[in-house]
C-alpha cells in the first residue's frame, strides 16, 4: 500500500465524505510514512468523535494535497510518530481532544490541559482542576546543570507560555516549550456551524493574523457552498492580506532590532508598522482586518476611489519602511548577534514539517501562495523569498525580502483595483454540501494555515480543524535553542515570534 | 552613525501630539454606537436577534447595547432595515463600572472617570502596570504595546509597562481569562503591592468576547479580579486605551 491510495485534492475543494478513501489503519499509516518518506508534508492529521482518524498530506512540489481516513477499532492505536516525528504534536491532540492513545509516542504529554471532549478519561488521569502545564518535564542531571523555568506570564507585552530550560552554566541543553494557557475552545465553538459568531472566531484564531484565517474559513465555506467568488474580490483579500504581513514583518524586524539593543530601527518601525496598519483600517475600520472578508464576498469593499488614494500612502510606507530597516543591515554588531543565533537545519525542518519563514530562512521553498495557489496568486504569483543559514539573520532577511515582494503585490493590485469597477455585493450562501471534506489553505505571514472541516447531514460543521503555523514550528524553536546561549533566547524566540493562541485554539 | 542621524532627518519627529490634539482616525473607524430610536419600528427586535455576543437588548427606550460585550462589527446596522443604529467616530468608550457600559438611546454615556483623590495622589503621575494577557488573541495585546512606540509615547504620561507583578501598580488584563489562566492570574494580582488597580483591556476581557458561551474560559477579569476600568473593542483602538488610562488618572475629563 503507498500514498497513492489517497485521493487527491486542490487547495479549497470539498469532496463528499464517501470519496474521501477510508484505509484500514495499517495502510492509512503506511500511506502517511510512504509519503513522508516521498517529501510529502503532513499538514494535518485529526480525529473526529467517532473513532475515525483523517489525514492531509501535502505534495507541495506536485501542487496538490492528499487526504484519507481511517477507523479505530478502539482508543489505542499504535504511535506513527516513531517512524514520522511530524506527526508527534497531532497524536498528542488527538489523544489530549479524544482519549485515543498512541502507543509507543516517545513524547506523550497534554499539548493544551484540558479535559477530552469525548467520554473517555484524559490519558494522563488529569482532572478537571488539575492545574495547567504541570507535566513529566525532561530533565537533564548531573553537576552543576540547573533548571531555568519562565512563564506562563513573561516579562513584556506577550501572551503565556511556560518554558523550561535545561541548562549548563549559559549554555542551553535542552528546552521544552509547554502552551495551552491561551486554550479558549476554538474548534469546539466552531462545531456546529456555520453560525452568527464562525467568522468573528475565525479572526480570533491569531489576533495579529485575521486575515490569514478568515480567509481559509471563507474559502472553506464558499468551497461547501458551491460559491466562486469574482475575481476582483480575490484581489482585495490579497490586498488584505499583504498588508497584514507587512505590518507583521515590519514590526517583527523592528523588535528583533529591538532585542539586539539597536534602537534606531526599533523605533522606526514600531510606528511604521501602524502606518501599515493603518492602510488596513482605512478600507475596513479595523487595523488588524476585523469584518473586512465574509464567507461569499467582503464586508468591506476597496472601491478604485480608495485604491487611488492609499497608493500614496503605500508607497510612504515602503519609503519609510526601507530607510528604517537599512540601518539594520548596515549595523554589524547587530548583524553579528544574528549570524551567532538561532541555528536550525533544513534536515530538522523537513523532518518536524516546519512552515513558513522559519523553512524558508533555511532554503525549505515552502509557501502556499506558490505550492497551492488560491486567489489572486494564481495570476500574479509571489517568487519564494528564501535564505538558507537558518539563524536569527536568516529569519529576519526572509522577512525583508517578503515585505518587499508584498509591497510589490499591494502596488500592483491597488493600481489594478483603481481601475476596475466595483461586482455588486455578495449575497447570502446557499446551504452547504452534507457529509463532506474540504480542506482550506492560506499563507499567512506566519506561514501555513490550515482549516478542515467535515459537514454532517444538515450541512453543519461535525468537526472543524485548524491548523496554525505556529504548531508546526514550536518544536522547530525549542531545537534552535540547543547548546546555545539562554541569553539569546528572547532574540532567537522574536526571530520565530510564534503564536501561542494560535497554537492553543 | 551618519546613517542613523539621516534617517532621523527624514523621518522626523513623529509622536502624536494626543491629547492636544486628536489624531484624524480612518472613515470607517467604528467607535461609539448611536441608536436613533425614534425611527425603530415598533415591536423589532432585529438588532438584538443578530448580535453575536448579545450585547443588544430592548429597553422602555429602545435598542441598549452593552459595549462589554459589543464587537463593533457591523452586523445590526446590516440588518436594521431603518438605519437606527449607526457608529460614530467617538473612540472614547472606558467606562469605570460595568453598568456604565451601556449605550442607551436619549442618555450620557457615562465615560470613565478619574480614580479617587488619594489614589490619584499616589498613582496619578506614576502608573506602572503588569499586563497580563489571559487567553486573548494577541490582538489586544499589540494594540497595547503599540502604546509604548514612539508614534503615542505612553511614558510621557507617566505611564508604563513593567516586567514583575512586584514593580507593578496594577494590571492590565487582555482576554476572557482561561480556565488555564485563572491561577495565573490571581497569582500575578497577588503579588502587586497594594494599593492596586485592575483594568479590563477588550471584549474578551470584560465578557468573554467572541468565546462568551465557551466553558474552557470564565467570562472576562471580573470574574476573578475586581475591575477599576473597562476599555471596550474587539481590539481597542490604541486611542481608546490611552484615552481609558488618561481618564484614570484625571488628564483627560472631557
Amino acid at each position: 500500500m503507498n500514498n497513492k491510495s489517497m485521493r487527491i485534492i486542490r487547495n479549497g475543494e470539498s469532496l463528499p465524505l464517501a470519496e474521501v478513501p477510508e484505509l484500514s489503519l495499517p495502510a492509512f499509516q503506511e500511506a502517511i510514512l510512504e509519503g513522508a518518506r516521498s517529501g510529502a508534508r503532513l499538514a494535518c492529521l485529526c480525529a473526529d468523535g467517532d473513532l475515525r482518524l483523517f489525514a492531509v498530506l501535502a505534495e507541495d512540489a506536485e501542487q496538490r494535497l492528499r487526504v484519507a481516513r481511517t477507523r479505530l477499532d478502539g482508543s489505542r492505536y499504535p504511535s506513527l510518530t516513531p517512524y514520522c516525528p511530524q506527526a508527534h504534536l497531532f497524536e498528542r491532540e488527538i489523544a489530549e481532544q479524544y482519549g485515543i492513545i498512541p502507543e509507543g509516542h516517545p513524547w506523550f504529554k497534554p499539548v493544551r490541559f484540558h479535559q477530552p471532549w469525548s467520554d473517555q478519561p484524559s490519558p494522563w488521569g488529569r482532572q478537571v482542576d488539575s492545574p495547567p502545564g504541570v507535566t513529566n518535564f525532561f530533565q537533564v542531571s548531573g553537576d552543576e546543570v540547573h533548571e531555568v523555568a519562565v512563564g506562563p506570564v513573561h516579562a513584556g507585552v506577550i501572551e503565556p507560555g511556560h518554558f523550561r530550560f535545561q541548562c549548563h552554566g549559559e549554555t542551553v541543553f535542552h528546552l521544552e516549550v509547554a502552551l495551552g494557557f491561551q486554550h479558549r475552545g476554538l474548534e469546539r465553538a466552531l462545531q456546529g456551524g456555520p453560525h452568527a459568531l464562525s467568522l468573528k472566531q475565525s479572526e480570533t484564531v491569531s489576533g495579529d493574523s485575521s486575515i490569514a484565517h478568515a480567509w481559509a474559513y471563507c474559502r472553506l465555506v464558499e468551497s461547501l457552498a458551491g460559491v466562486e467568488v469574482p475575481t476582483r474580490t480575490d484581489r482585495v483579500r490579497g490586498v488584505a492580506l499583504e498588508l497584514e504581513r507587512a505590518a507583521n514583518h515590519v514590526g517583527d524586524l523592528g523588535a528583533l532590532s529591538g532585542d539586539a539593543g539597536f534602537l534606531p530601527t526599533a523605533s522606526f518601525c514600531g510606528r511604521i508598522r501602524g502606518d501599515w496598519l493603518n492602510l488596513s483600517a482605512e478600507v475596513c475600520g479595523s487595523r488588524l482586518g476585523r469584518d473586512w472578508l465574509k464567507p461569499g464576498g467582503l464586508r468591506h469593499d476597496l472601491d478604485p476611489a480608495m485604491a487611488q488614494r492609499l497608493l500614496p500612502r503605500l508607497d510612504q510606507a515602503w519609503a519609510d519602511s526601507r530607510d528604517a530597516i537599512d540601518l539594520l543591515w548596515g549595523a554589524s554588531s547587530v548583524m553579528l548577534r544574528f549570524e551567532a543565533a538561532g541555528h536550525l537545519a533544513a534536515a530538522q525542518v523537513r523532518e518536524l514539517g516546519m512552515v513558513g519563514v522559519p523553512a524558508r530562512a533555511c532554503g525549505v521553498d515552502l509557501d502556499v501562495r506558490k505550492d497551492h495557489p488560491y486567489g489572486p496568486y494564481r495570476q500574479q504569483p509571489v517568487p519564494s523569498s528564501l535564505a538558507e543559514s537558518g539563524n536569527v539573520q536568516s529569519r529576519a532577511w526572509v522577512r525583508w525580502l517578503e515585505l518587499a515582494e508584498s509591497q510589490k503585490h499591494l502596488s500592483l493590485a491597488l493600481a489594478d483595483l483603481s481601475r476596475c469597477e466595483q461586482d455588486p455585493p455578495a449575497g447570502p450562501l446557499p446551504p452547504l454540501a452534507t457529509d463532506s471534506l474540504c480542506v482550506s489553505l492560506t499563507e499567512g505571514w506566519r506561514g501555513e494555515v490550515l482549516h478542515l472541516a467535515l459537514t454532517d447531514g444538515q450541512g453543519r460543521f461535525s468537526r472543524y480543524k485548524i491548523v496554525d503555523p505556529s504548531f508546526h514550528n514550536w518544536f522547530g524553536l525549542a531545537l534552535a535553542l540547543r547548546g546555545e546561549q539562554i541569553s539569546d533566547f528572547p532574540l532567537c524566540n522574536k526571530s520565530f515570534n510564534l503564536s501561542y493562541c494560535g497554537h492553543d485554539l | 552613525m551618519m546613517h542613523i542621524l539621516l534617517s532621523r532627518w527624514r523621518q522626523g519627529h513623529r509622536t502624536l501630539p494626543y491629547p492636544k490634539e486628536v489624531p484624524g482616525l480612518p472613515e470607517r473607524f467604528r467607535g461609539l454606537p448611536r441608536i436613533l430610536a425614534d425611527k425603530c419600528p415598533e415591536g423589532c427586535h432585529v438588532c438584538a436577534e443578530v448580535c453575536p455576543t448579545e450585547a443588544i437588548r430592548i429597553g422602555s427606550k429602545g435598542p441598549q447595547v452593552d459595549l462589554g460585550r459589543c464587537l463593533f462589527c457591523p452586523d445590526c446596522l446590516e440588518a436594521c432595515p431603518e438605519g437606527a443604529i449607526e457608529y460614530t467616530q467617538d473612540h472614547r468608550l472606558a467606562a469605570c463600572s460595568r453598568e456604565a457600559l451601556t449605550v442607551t438611546p436619549g442618555e450620557d454615556y457615562r465615560r470613565a472617570q478619574a480614580m479617587g483623590a488619594e489614589l490619584q495622589r499616589i498613582l496619578g503621575r506614576s502608573l506602572k502596570l503588569r499586563v497580563v494577557s489571559a487567553g486573548g488573541c494577541n490582538g489586544c495585546e499589540v494594540d497595547v504595546n503599540v502604546l509604548g512606540t514612539l508614534s503615542w509615547d505612553l511614558g510621557r504620561f507617566g505611564i508604563q509597562y513593567v516586567a514583575s507583578p512586584r514593580h507593578a501598580d496594577g494590571l492590565l488584563v487582555t482576554g476572557p481569562v482561561t480556565r488555564n489562566m485563572e491561577l495565573a492570574l490571581r497569582k500575578t494580582y497577588d503579588a502587586v503591592p497594594h494599593p492596586k488597580i485592575v483594568i479590563a483591556v477588550g471584549a474578551c476581557a470584560i465578557q468573554g468576547g467572541p468565546f462568551f458561551r465557551q466553558e474552557e474560559q470564565r467570562g472576562g477579569a471580573a470574574s476573578v479580579l475586581p475591575v477599576d476600568l473597562y476599555i471596550p473593542g474587539c481590539p481597542p483602538h490604541p486611542l481608546t486605551i490611552l484615552d481609558g488610562l488618561l481618564r484614570l488618572i484625571g488628564r483627560v475629563t472631557d
